[in-house]
């Protein structure tokens, strides 16, 4: 196992090239290269004016169209005091970190299809980095969205009503939950070849989870034998976890507040538990 | 212990056989220039042996490392140099140099400085803070180049690395190249350029369909093929019969205008003079008129039974001056 020491680097000109630091195989080079990989993919992001607006502006647009549009069918089937826009915002912060997940495996099958993935596949750097670097990277852009989302809600009337832990819970909760599907997603850009099938595969797997689920509309609004099936969307849960968060609202399914908040979190758990690996060793195998 | 050793390695892609048993050895500290058409297998045996690829069959080595069950370790001593150029285009080339340095785990101002050391080395430092995709192909692939210099490697495979660049940034690698070479550094190059290969390495293989069919240098490749002819280039192709017919039964054609006499172990200078004499004789005009070792064109033509590959002109100036013949 490798030391946490880097290689020195004398100056010189190729006469004067340092020697490679220590094989990669140790946490510290796997967070410091998941760092390097994490900054490079936050640059192109940065660096890529149309992409950053139209991905920022599409969540943006869903919180306004949502709520305006479901606002006078959905409200009415709310219990009394709880507003639309406070009913949708936590749901709909799950519908667009679900959805944005689905950009993990485009980015990471449009970089498999570059160059410089063989470069950092011939290197010594710590090989799963190119996959945590991804996910991690998208992370963080989940979470600027996730803050810009709730800053248009404030404008429309949401408000978090259960003190400031529990809002910054809810959005961990939210961006524990979209990171845990990042992997899935992943593990989908190693196995289906091509950014655009893949980004394909993503929308067919996410559109059944995000809309047959407590996003938009209360579970006990469906039929019987949709709602049973609802009630174990994972993206129910999530939605439910961050909605008890944020607005205190629990709908009559749970018998407390933690039943959302711990499923979440160990489903969550249990997707990275099965994907990391599955991902990981995929991509090591990758030819 | 040899830089590389290769024992029966095949790479199958399906029915596809890629590389169909190659054995390879390269000494610490040689050039060793594989050479081959477009489909040959180089860039495959490339794949196998940087780690990217693993092998169907056989046995791959880099220092005594297996490229398979050690390759954490054979990277740490190896640089690659792609056909593409393996760099991140929207990243500036500075930006590129630190990502990498620090993946080759140098420290973070380590990288910093070593970065900028390869950009002044390559002359890239007025391009240094545009990103990559605005380079020009030539100054990709300087920036390619560089970054596998980030750290010095044992062995370095440069995967044909002068393919269509032009002569300055052709110069410039090849002048890298030299450099590292006399540092220590074994270097495998695979090109499709014959004047390449004879230029730069110290050891020639000659790769097609996946097998190894020659090796030697340059010398003992054009040995094979034979020794010097002189070599008549005709000013007009309704002379061909007349010079043929002139100069005798050691005369061949190798072309519309151009006539080859062998030296066959007369002495050259004479050889020369009785063909000159011979079409003068014969009142022909001639363009040009010389003394000429066959090219690696010609082992390629002769091994492979193919015609050597790309119309594009080899690489290299000619070291003796024939590309004016031909």
């Amino acid at each position: 196992m490798s030391t946490p020491t880097s290689a020195s680097a004398p100056a010189g000109t190729s006469s004067g090239a340092p020697t490679p630091g220590p094989d990669g195989g140790s946490l510290y080079w796997l967070v410091r290269d998941t760092w390097s990989v994490t900054k490079r993919n936050l640059r192109h992001y940065v660096r890529q004016p149309r992409l950053l607006v139209f991905s920022t502006i599409q969540p943006v647009m869903f919180v306004l169209l949502f709520s305006f549009v479901f606002d006078g069918v959905v409200g009415v089937a709310l219990p009394g005091g709880v507003s639309y826009i406070d009913f949708l915002l936590p749901g709909i912060l799950i519908h667009s970190s679900a959805f944005r997940t689905t950009q993990t495996a485009v980015g990471l099958a449009e970089d498999l299809e570059r160059g410089v993935v063989d470069r950092f596949r011939s290197m010594p750097m710590a090989r799963s980095a190119v996959l945590s670097g991804r996910t991690m990277a998208d992370l963080v852009r989940s979470v600027a969205v996730l803050l810009l989302m709730i800053a248009v809600g404030y404008l429309i009337g949401f408000r978090f009503n259960q003190g400031v832990l529990a809002a910054i819970g809810a959005i961990a909760v939210v961006a524990l939950f979209g990171y845990a599907l990042s992997w899935i997603f992943t593990y989908i850009a190693m196995v289906v070849p091509g950014a655009e099938a893949v980004q394909a595969a993503g929308f067919v797997a996410i559109f059944p989870l995000v809309f047959a689920s407590s996003v938009f509309v209360p579970v006990a609004t469906m039929p019987a034998w949709m709602a049973s099936i609802v009630a174990y969307n994972p993206v129910t849960l999530g939605a439910d976890a961050a909605r008890v968060l944020a607005i205190g609202y629990l709908s009559d399914d749970y018998g407390s507040a933690l039943e959302p908040i711990g499923w979440t979190i160990v489903v969550s758990a249990a997707i990275l538990a099965v994907f990391v690996p599955l991902a990981v060793r995929r991509y090591r195998r990758m030819t | 212990m040899p830089a590389v050793s290769v024992e029966g390695v095949e790479k199958h892609f399906g029915s596809t056989v890629a590389l169909a048993g190659v054995d390879l050895e390269v000494a610490q500290g040689e050039i060793l220039g594989l050479l081959g058409p477009n489909g040959a297998g180089k860039t495959t045996l490339v794949r196998v042996l940087s780690t990217l690829l693993p092998p169907t069959a056989g046995r791959a080595r880099i220092f005594g490392l297996d490229v398979v069950d050690e390759a954490p370790e054979v990277r740490r001593r190896i640089g690659l140099t792609g056909q593409q150029a393996a760099v991140d285009e929207i990243l500036t080339g500075r930006e590129n140099l630190r990502m990498f340095g620090e993946l080759f785990h140098l420290s973070v101002a380590g990288a910093r400085r070593r970065a900028d050391e390869l950009l002044e080395r390559f002359d890239l430092v007025e391009a240094a803070d545009r990103p990559a995709r605005t380079y020009s192909g030539g100054m990709r692939r300087r920036l390619d180049l560089a970054s596998s210099l980030l750290v010095r490697p044992q062995l370095l495979f440069l995967d044909e690395p002068t393919t269509g660049l032009d002569p300055r940034s052709r110069n410039a690698i090849w002048e890298v190249t030299r450099e590292l070479v006399d540092e220590g550094t074994t270097l495998l190059l695979t090109t499709q350029y014959l004047e390449e290969a004879d230029q730069l390495a110290d050891r020639i293989v000659v790769i097609d369909h996946g097998r190894l069919i020659a090796e030697g240098t340059g010398d003992d490749l054009k040995e094979q093929v034979g020794g010097q002819v002189v070599e008549v280039l005709l000013a007009s192709a309704h002379d061909r019969a007349a010079a043929m017919e002139a100069l005798g039964s050691a005369a061949h054609p190798v072309g519309e205008v151009r006539v080859q006499v062998g030296v066959d172990g007369h002495d050259a200078l004479t050889r020369v003079s009785e063909v000159a004499q011979a079409l003068d004789r014969a009142a022909l005009t001639v363009r040009d008129l010389g003394l000429r070792r066959p090219t690696l064109d010609d082992v390629f033509l002769q091994l492979t039974g193919g015609p050597p590959p790309g119309a594009e002109p080899p690489a290299a100036p000619s070291p003796n001056g024939q590309k004016a013949a031909r």
